[in-house]
């Protein structure tokens, strides 16, 4: 007996648009039995995770700073795997972005003034940019495979960071600890209100990429290109367009992407370089932009829904008493409903029977 | 329709139930590094939050978060507890340190207690910390007696001052035994990482040292060292469980007086800002039990824990050369808390470089 997945010839318009609010009522009734079974009510859990974080002001301060980075960084790999790049190694570029553009407050403390904080984000771009460009050149030149030597970078991109900060980036006055020193004013991303929070530009930064990256995707050539090569490199080449430029400008887009994620973080959130300036990011975006359906406008809202799956079980920790374990596979049921759905709604499981003996 | 009513009756009557519960006197919130169940750093935490409210019953109510990053995390957690009703947070983790200023800037009203940091920047901000480097002298002249290779194997986390006082401790402790005696360093760049400690701790032993020691937080060298048949200090926590065979004895890291002497100067009214660097003597540093030694080493163990409670040795007592050869400290001089707070060198006999 076998499992198999067949296409389903039309599959439904309607529920392909509902597809993720069906996914997040799946998951809230699988949480509210998990819930159940942990001895904790499940209204409160699910009021917690869904509801709690959204009702107060600093709280959604909180979830744009949470959702920036994700956002940012998933947008540009989303043009990656549009054009069927595999670029695995967002949180090196995120890291390399984050070290080029500290630079300034670090080496050159003494210089300030409003040209820091521009200059700054530019070298983060840069910076991630050109992590981005390793794995690339070496595709488009060599053929090598993007995913494996992209991620390897991101290992070498830690290291890199780990060994700045406890070696020549060290703070001088920080007793030895393993971290920069603090960047001074004026290299500090301005919050965006900060009367009601510390939520900074990153977000707003995020916003104008997903829309700009919507439009290029959707309206101009460029993008038609990325799709199409994306889709059928043999089509897209019989029409012209060129396979290596493809890749070389969809790793640098992502790197740009990513790297001004990693400044924003470290300008607008942390204020310093320390060993560890993410948690991850650069991998949880790939799953952003999956959800988003590697759609920018899609990938906003799924930014915003798992920066609150993050709240959501840290507030759970606190009110239910529940360990972070609990939290985690919460937002494990909650991704794999997505991709559930989504599946489901295109394929249609066909359990065959066992092969006869002619 | 009656079925929503009746569930909505049933949320307004479980906030209810909430609000209530949270009647004690003292909200004390805790934020761990790793998960509760590392049985090292964030485990010992844990347990001293246990005691706490064994300790003070209904007068405390107590909340935690486990495995929250350093960085942006650690700053919102510790404003949700802030915003959350919590009258003192403790911080458990050194890269919690500006975290925990800035928020404390913000709750005036709340009290922040940061482990290991040096910053206090507001009234309401307070570090502890403890002289772990005490156990790790006797470990030393325990390592020294059992050893018949005069190697010990030492996984560092990070070349931080914490750890490298670790070292040069138990390297002076180990040289009152046994002037010739070495000690290798394996750096393994992490707190918490099974995975890595245990190859740090089979490199070390194919490098012929027959006892190891720890500044990471899991027990996988322990359970390492139990395989290869060797022994093994254990670290932050008792280990005795992952080898009976194995552990000589352990640093135990014991929270709990500390948080309980903390919330009931709070509850009396007698709360003050500290800074503090507790050890032996407060109950702070406990050594496990000594096991798989002969009598006479456990003797003298158990003599220097006595002679270091009293405050009759301090394991920094000169003369003590560094590394590099030249004089740290004269006979008989102590050395003084900034530099110890700042350790960046070995002493002489550490067969390894501090990465600087």
């Amino acid at each position: 007996m076998r499992i198999e997945l067949v296409r389903r010839p039309n599959p439904s318009a309607l529920y392909s648009a509902l597809s993720p609010l069906l996914a997040l009522a799946i998951t809230a009734a699988l949480g509210a039995v998990m819930f159940a079974l942990l001895g904790k009510a499940p209204h409160l859990a699910l009021y917690s995770y869904f509801i709690e974080p959204l009702t107060e002001v600093w709280s959604i301060h909180e979830l744009l700073i949470k959702a920036a980075p994700l956002i940012l960084i998933a947008v540009g790999l989303s043009v990656c795997f549009l054009s069927n790049n595999w670029n695995i190694g967002a949180e090196g570029q995120f890291i390399m972005g984050a070290i080029a553009g500290s630079a300034l407050p670090i080496l050159a403390p003494d210089f300030q003034g409003p040209l820091v904080l521009p200059a700054m984000l530019i070298m983060g771009m840069l910076g991630g940019m050109a992590y981005a460009a390793i794995p690339a050149v070496l595709k488009a030149r060599f053929n090598t495979n993007e995913i494996l030597s992209s991620l390897m970078l991101v290992y070498v991109a830690q290291l890199f960071l780990d060994w700045l900060v406890r070696g020549p980036w060290r703070n001088p006055e920080g007793f030895n600890f393993p971290e920069s020193r603090n960047f001074h004013a004026d290299a500090i991303l301005p919050e965006i209100m900060s009367s009601s929070g510390r939520a900074h530009y990153g977000f707003v930064f995020a916003i104008i990429a997903a829309l700009v990256v919507w439009f290029t995707l959707n309206r101009t050539l460029k993008g038609f290109e990325i799709r199409v090569l994306g889709q059928s490199p043999r089509a897209g080449r019989f029409a012209g367009f060129s396979y290596t430029t493809t890749v070389i400008t969809t790793f640098l887009i992502a790197g740009a992407l990513a790297g001004l994620a990693g400044i924003s973080e470290v300008s607008g959130a942390i204020g310093q370089l320390r060993p560890v300036i993410s948690p991850g990011y650069g991998f949880t975006a790939i799953i952003v932009a999956f959800l988003g359906r590697l759609n920018p406008l899609g990938i906003v809202a799924a930014g915003l829904v798992l920066a609150l799956s993050y709240l959501g079980g840290e507030a759970a920790q606190i009110t239910l008493g529940v360990s972070n374990k609990v939290s985690n596979v919460f937002q494990g049921i909650l991704l794999f409903s997505v991709l559930a759905c989504d599946t489901l709604i295109h394929y249609r499981i066909r359990i065959a029977g066992p092969a006869r003996a002619e | 329709m009656r079925n929503t009513t009746k569930l909505m009756l049933a949320a307004v009557a479980s906030f209810g139930m909430a609000a209530q519960a949270q009647a004690a006197d003292v909200k004390a919130c805790f934020i761990y590094v790793g998960p509760i169940g590392d049985f090292g750093w964030s485990y010992q935490h844990d347990q001293g939050r246990l005691e706490l409210e064994e300790a003070l019953g209904d007068k405390v109510e107590t909340a935690y978060l486990e495995s929250v990053p350093e960085g942006a995390d650690a700053e919102r957690a510790i404003e949700r507890f802030a915003r959350s009703g919590c009258n003192i947070i403790f911080t458990t983790s050194f890269g919690y340190m500006d975290a925990t200023n800035k928020v404390a800037a913000k709750f005036p009203d709340v009290k922040f207690e940061h482990a290991t940091g040096y910053k206090r920047e507001t009234p309401n901000v307070s570090t502890y910390n403890s002289k772990f480097y005490q156990g790790r002298y006797v470990q030393g002249q325990i390592a020294a007696k059992m050893s018949e290779a005069g190697v010990a194997g030492y996984i560092g986390s990070f070349p931080i001052p914490e750890v490298v006082r670790g070292i040069n401790s138990f390297m002076l402790g180990a040289q009152s035994v046994n002037p010739d005696f070495a000690v290798k360093v394996v750096w393994a760049n992490t707190w918490f990482d099974p995975g890595k400690e245990a190859d740090a701790a089979k490199a070390l032993i194919d490098q012929g040292v027959d006892i190891i020691t720890q500044h990471t937080d899991s027990t996988a060298p322990m359970q390492v060292a139990a395989e290869r048949g060797i022994k093994a200090f254990g670290q932050a926590s008792d280990m005795i469980n992952f080898g009976p065979e194995t552990q000589l004895t352990a640093i135990v890291d014991d929270w709990g007086p500390y948080y309980i002497e903390r919330v009931q100067a709070l509850l009396d009214g007698t709360y003050e800002s500290v800074d503090v660097w507790h050890g032996m003597a407060d109950g702070n540093v406990v050594m496990a039990p000594y096991a798989n030694m002969p009598d006479d080493v456990k003797a003298m163990a158990e003599e220097t824990e006595a002679a270091i409670t009293s405050g009759e040795l301090e394991p920094f007592t000169g003369p003590i050369t560094k590394q590099d050869g030249s004089e740290w400290l004269a006979e008989g001089e102590q050395a003084d808390i900034g530099t110890l707070l700042g350790l960046n060198f070995y002493v002489a006999g550490v067969d390894d470089q501090l990465p600087q």
